[in-house]
């Protein structure tokens, strides 16, 4: 069944034998007509249609609105391996935090020489406007989604962390959601650790960073750019499933030196607004003046402890590839400990040793734009033809610092189903993270996305990947 | 000196403004040099909705608009003592680092004209002297006018404009400053004229961060440093981070601006 041996299967290993966290999984299988699991994959797509879970795809005017591809095959992480990647992460999000902190404040960072100064001079996601400013709880990342990706047994990497605004978590509890609606038996013959409580814990963990302003039950809302964003359903979805309000810039007003939205009872105040609009659209007063997304006051509002904006302006540049580079002395110069999660080796090619070194060896690297996201301008060295290469080749050389380059990983593969039985697929892994003053909460698993072609390393869904749910055992 | 100020600021609009916000920075601060003693802002037909302190320590006041209103009308009133100090306002404090006011923005990034007249610039000098020499050179090429061509003029742009007022003045000297390596910034502020004591406008002029002295003001339109006649109130790095009113509103209202503003000896 594992005819590329090469990489690390998370189902067999480099073996035929299933690993012990799939070991009853396969025994359910085994005993499955693989016609009736097809049958049951096209019930699963049908569900989706129903409920709605579509995303839009920039850049394709036909397909406004797409189904994100679900794999039934699940994905399992032994409590134990996880409870060590949790461990990591805990840690990696606090020392982004402090970071963020910091960058604001006094740059203690820069000062000790560890990060240059150009990194954030540079940069253009950094927020003169935050300079200074102290969010309610001291909370820049409430939400966070950290990109893994696995090579072997025991091998965790980070690919890239998402402080800005990681979106997936819909897709994480919808593909729960549909596993248990087709297949309840499975989930009593085995115990998988629940992620059904994060809205929940969303609404929980937002609340916990009410602003000073706010006086009792802190009252939360959504803020979505609108209908045409390609996560439009998921902002939809999370104001629902938490209880609060889905709002858009045009809703809501500055009134007695709060954000407040318009209700049938008049106005009423925001405490906590988690925002899925983006920082230079967020208020036309303060960023982009054209913006019609945003609410203009609302930095000035947040500036006097009005409100609290989740996540915070200016965290962004966390997200940079950069920085990224930059995470391992992040991570330990923040919390004095080596950080538990390694990065992937990562060449800078504003720096001329690696730029030369990126340039002789594309055809060995994925090279990645610093401020780009969701698989848009990157280049796979291996998968891309010369013509691609040169191609790529002439944007590098005329713009280096725009550019960071990695060695292909031998990502692991977890099957997915096929006509002809389970067929290896490579994954990658968003874990959702929840940050508030009293503690960070992990939920188990995450978001596991599956590049749908054979051999292909792109698992991003913008470029055609699908979903899987993503199991943690109980211990 | 002791200086008096009253500053007025008042719009009418020809329709009813359903909503509006105007973000002011008009709260000038005590500081080495300029004591407040006496500051107050009053607001007719709208209201303050909140103060902050913004990341260059400018007091902001964000106003509102009484719904449906037709006129509104900010005034500011307040004494303040001012020192002589030649133009030396100190070292930078803060958060801010100095790379910042070396970034250039929509109004202050340099067009050829400007990289010109910096490549033209002789070199030598103590700092101090190249940056006067620097404002000298501006207010030669580009003579002061109140005549002013538009109100948000690129500092490339008013230089090819043939005179300029204060603003762009100091949005030239900003850029060029710049890239001769000085950190600057826009100082919006007040000046006692001698001449007068009923003043246009409130004025504006630039600061660079020079080695050992700090933050040094200069004063392309009037040809020298500030003195003991000026207020300083808030600095940004262009007129846009320093304006002392900026404003949004909704619906399709034309507007009408006035301003009178006294400045005097006490």
């Amino acid at each position: 069944m594992v005819n590329k041996p090469l990489y690390f299967d998370e189902m067999f290993g480099h073996g035929t034998d299933a690993r012990l966290p799939y070991e009853a999984y396969c025994k359910w299988f085994n005993g499955e007509d693989n016609a009736r699991l097809l049958e049951k994959s096209e019930e699963a797509e049908a569900l989706f249609r129903l409920i709605g879970v579509t995303f839009n795809v920039y850049g394709d005017p036909d397909a406004t609105e797409r189904l994100i591809p679900f794999d039934l095959v699940p994905r399992i992480i032994a409590a134990r391996e996880w409870a060590k990647v949790a461990k990591g992460i805990e840690q990696r999000v606090r020392a982004l935090n402090a970071f963020l902190h910091d960058i604001y404040h006094r740059q203690e960072i820069v000062r000790a020489g560890r990060l240059p100064a150009e990194m954030l001079a540079r940069n253009e996601a950094f927020l003169p406007q935050m300079i200074g400013v102290t969010p309610p709880g001291d909370i820049y990342t409430h939400i966070v989604g950290t990109d893994l990706v696995r090579t072997g047994d025991d091998a965790f990497f980070v690919l890239e962390d998402n402080a800005r605004t990681p979106s997936g978590v819909s897709y994480m509890l919808e593909n729960r959601e549909t596993m248990l609606h087709m297949f309840p038996e499975l989930f009593s013959k085995i115990k998988v650790q629940s992620v059904s409580q994060y809205p929940n814990s969303l609404r929980k963990s937002l609340s916990a960073c009410a602003p000073p302003a706010c006086d009792g039950k802190p009252t939360l809302a959504v803020l979505t750019p609108g209908i045409h964003n390609s996560a439009y359903y998921e902002h939809a979805f999370l104001a629902d499933q938490m209880g609060a309000e889905l709002v858009e810039g045009h809703d809501l007003r500055v009134v007695d030196g709060r954000v407040a939205m318009r209700t049938t009872r008049g106005y009423k105040p925001i405490d906590v607004l988690y925002r899925r609009v983006d920082d230079d659209y967020l208020d036309p007063l303060t960023f982009n003046p054209d913006s019609m997304l945003g609410v203009p006051g609302i930095m000035d509002v947040y500036r006097a402890g009005g409100i609290t904006i989740a996540n915070a302006p200016g965290t962004g540049i966390a997200d940079d590839k950069a920085i990224y580079s930059y995470m391992p002395d992040i991570v330990e110069f923040y919390t004095g400990e080596k950080a538990i999660l390694q990065n992937v080796p990562t060449h800078r090619c504003s720096e001329p040793d690696a730029l030369k070194y990126v340039l002789d060896n594309l055809a060995e690297l994925v090279v990645k734009e610093v401020h780009g996201s969701g698989g848009y301008g990157m280049l796979v060295g291996p998968a891309a033809s010369k013509k691609e290469i040169a191609a790529f080749r002439a944007k590098l050389e005329a713009n280096p610092g725009n550019y960071i380059a990695q060695p292909t990983l031998a990502l692991s593969t977890v099957p997915i189903l096929t006509d002809a039985g389970l067929a290896p697929r490579h994954v990658d892994l968003r874990p959702f993270v929840l940050v508030s003053p009293d503690k960070i909460d992990i939920t188990p698993g995450g978001l596991t996305r599956v590049a749908l072609t054979a051999g292909s390393l792109v698992v991003n869904s913008s470029q055609g990947g699908g979903t899987k749910d993503t199991w943690v055992l109980e211990e | 000196m002791r200086l008096t100020v009253q500053h007025k600021t008042h719009y009418t609009y020809d329709a009813p403004v359903p909503y509006g916000l105007q973000q002011i920075r008009l709260r000038p601060k005590s500081r080495p040099g300029q004591q407040v003693e006496d500051w107050q802002i009053e607001v007719k037909g709208g209201q303050v909705e909140v103060s902050f302190e913004d990341e260059h320590a400018n007091s902001v006041d964000l106003v509102s608009f009484h719904p449906g209103e037709t006129r509104i009308e900010i005034t500011c009133r307040g004494t303040v003592d001012v020192e002589d100090r030649a133009g030396v306002v100190g070292p930078q404090g803060g958060f801010v680092p100095l790379w910042l006011f070396e970034r250039s923005t929509a109004l202050t990034h340099p067009g050829p004209q400007i990289k010109a007249m910096v490549a033209a610039m002789s070199e030598g000098g103590a700092p101090v002297e190249q940056l006067h020499a620097l404002s000298a050179h501006i207010l030669q090429v580009v003579p002061y006018s109140t005549d002013q061509a538009a109100s948000d003029l690129t500092a490339e742009d008013a230089l090819s404009a043939g005179h300029a007022v204060c603003q762009d003045h100091a949005h030239v000297f900003i850029t060029a400053a710049r890239l001769m390596g000085y950190p600057a910034r826009y100082v919006s502020g007040y000046l006692k004229m001698d001449d007068r004591v009923e003043q246009d406008a409130s004025h504006a002029w630039a600061e660079a961060h020079v080695p050992d002295l700090g933050w040094v003001g200069f004063d392309v339109s009037n040809g020298y440093s500030p003195d003991a006649r000026y207020v300083r109130v808030a600095t940004g790095l262009d007129y846009r981070g320093a304006a002392p009113i900026s404003g949004l509103r909704y619906g399709q209202a034309g507007e009408q601006m006035s301003v009178s503003l006294q400045v005097q000896q006490q």
